[in-house]
């Protein structure tokens, strides 16, 4: 089970941090296959939204194939978006700890951290990035 | 979405007016709202919010025009039963405890239900034994909710339900109501002064201003038919961005303009153009009396009948 944060000055549409959400759950494998996610008044009740809010987000979830709503029972997890590579005890993390712990010791900050991951990932990812951008511009 | 229900109506009214002594309170007032909706109702202080939600609670008899709630007027038989309202201040008995106060529930209501009720009595840790005269005024809502929802009502309406409370009661009732939206198909009409309250809660919108309705309907379509231009002002030659759009407001700092309009097609490149928050619009429309009004089209009354022709 996982639960929501709702940040109502953040800017971003209520529905798609709840989408957000669901997926970081589910890359960093706190939600996996077979797993309920919480009823639509369980999360209104602790976060006091509109329960159509919640109802959006998971149609949304469903159309992405994420997750499937078996009346009667609830929303299930349908795949994950987990990989071996990144688990916690992978390799890449390892390296990337690794890495983080040299940057801190050259005195960089969470910002500067931060910020340096986010241009390099923009540079290697170019191709990436601009399909992810078509994406989300396709769906709002 | 909007209309889970499939087009029933909570509660419609039409050519409603209400006149007291000093003049009219609430003139020439018709929308609906649908079932299942959450309805909030703003607008500023003496414009007609309670009065509306009088008469929908038949506390109030209207001068002209009528309201019916799930499509029944509201003397018909069984109707009583159906609508619960919370009163801005909660009269319940203070010499009474909190057991008794829900006693008295459950003896009056036919379709009480005991666990809703204590459900919200217990969230607020209040004392069964308690006396209603000595609770704090965010404990009393808290006991006035519990009355309303005992009643399991098909519309809960309840006038400035959180303005007493504090941030984490506020939350918490507000929690309380959403799933009792969720879980029963509750349709909630509540006014609000504190518009960051409403905001990520409600999905319909009434704008009460001085006795009239100006905006009424969801509101992803009412901020959807808005938008917020921001740019370099041109001056009194220049053409602004405003040209073929309906103008809410338009404001001045220094340079820099700033227009809530409704678009009626494209707006000229050159101009920053964002969708307004809630927030953003409702300051615009108050700060713009003479705005013209909107209605989505699941709002005008005579929807259903409209749909069926």
């Amino acid at each position: 089970m996982i639960e929501y944060r709702i940040d109502r000055r953040s800017g971003v549409a209520t529905y798609l941090q709840i989408v957000h959400q669901t997926k970081q759950a589910l890359r960093l494998g706190l939600l996996q296959p077979g797993d309920k996610l919480p009823t639509a008044r369980e999360v209104v009740e602790a976060t006091a939204i509109n329960p159509n809010t919640v109802l959006k987000a998971y149609r949304e979830l469903d159309r992405e194939g994420l997750v499937e709503p078996r009346p009667g029972l609830g929303t299930f997890v349908r795949r994950s978006l987990a990989r071996a590579e990144a688990g916690a005890d992978g390799p890449l993390r390892a390296e990337l700890v690794a890495w983080v712990d040299r940057a801190r010791l050259a005195g960089l900050e969470h910002e500067d951290v931060a910020a340096l991951v986010a241009s390099v990932l923009e540079q290697r990812f170019v191709t990436g990035v601009a399909a992810t951008k078509r994406e989300t511009e396709g769906k709002s | 979405m909007n209309d889970p229900t499939g087009g029933a109506t909570a509660l419609e009214a039409l050519g409603l007016g209400k006149r007291y002594r000093r003049g009219w309170a609430l003139r020439d007032c018709s929308f609906r709202i649908p079932a299942g909706a959450v309805c909030g109702m703003v607008g500023p202080n003496g414009a007609g919010k309670s009065t509306l939600l009088a008469l929908a609670a038949d506390l109030l008899k209207p001068t002209e025009g009528a309201i019916t709630v799930f499509g029944r007027p509201l003397d018909a038989p069984g109707q009583r039963a159906r609508v619960a309202f919370v009163a801005q201040d909660k009269p319940l008995y203070p010499r009474f405890t909190v057991a008794e106060t829900l006693r008295l529930g459950r003896e009056l209501n036919p379709g009480w239900n005991q666990s809703a009720a204590q459900r919200v009595v217990d969230q607020g840790d209040l004392p069964a034994d308690a006396r209603i005269g000595t609770l704090s005024g965010g404990q009393r809502t808290r006991v006035a909710l519990a009355l309303a929802l005992g009643k399991r009502p098909g519309l809960l309406i309840l006038d400035e339900p959180m303005s007493d409370m504090d941030p984490l009661a506020r939350h918490q009732l507000m929690g309380t109501l959403m799933s009792e939206a969720a879980a029963n198909g509750t349709t909630l009409l509540m006014s609000s002064h504190i518009l960051a309250e409403l905001d990520g809660t409600i999905d319909h919108l009434l704008l009460v201003d001085s006795g009239r309705i100006r905006l009424a309907g969801e509101v992803d379509e009412i901020l959807a038919a808005h938008r917020l231009v921001v740019g370099a002002d041109p001056g009194d030659g220049g053409p602004g961005p405003t040209v073929g759009h309906t103008v809410v407001e338009s404001r001045r700092t220094g340079r820099q303009l700033t227009v809530l309009l409704r678009p009626e097609g494209m707006i000229d490149s050159g101009w920053e153009v964002t969708e307004p928050t809630l927030e953003e619009l409702l300051l615009g429309y108050l700060r713009s009396p003479q705005a013209p009004t909107l209605f989505t089209d699941s709002a005008r009354a005579g929807h259903d009948a409209a749909v069926a022709a």
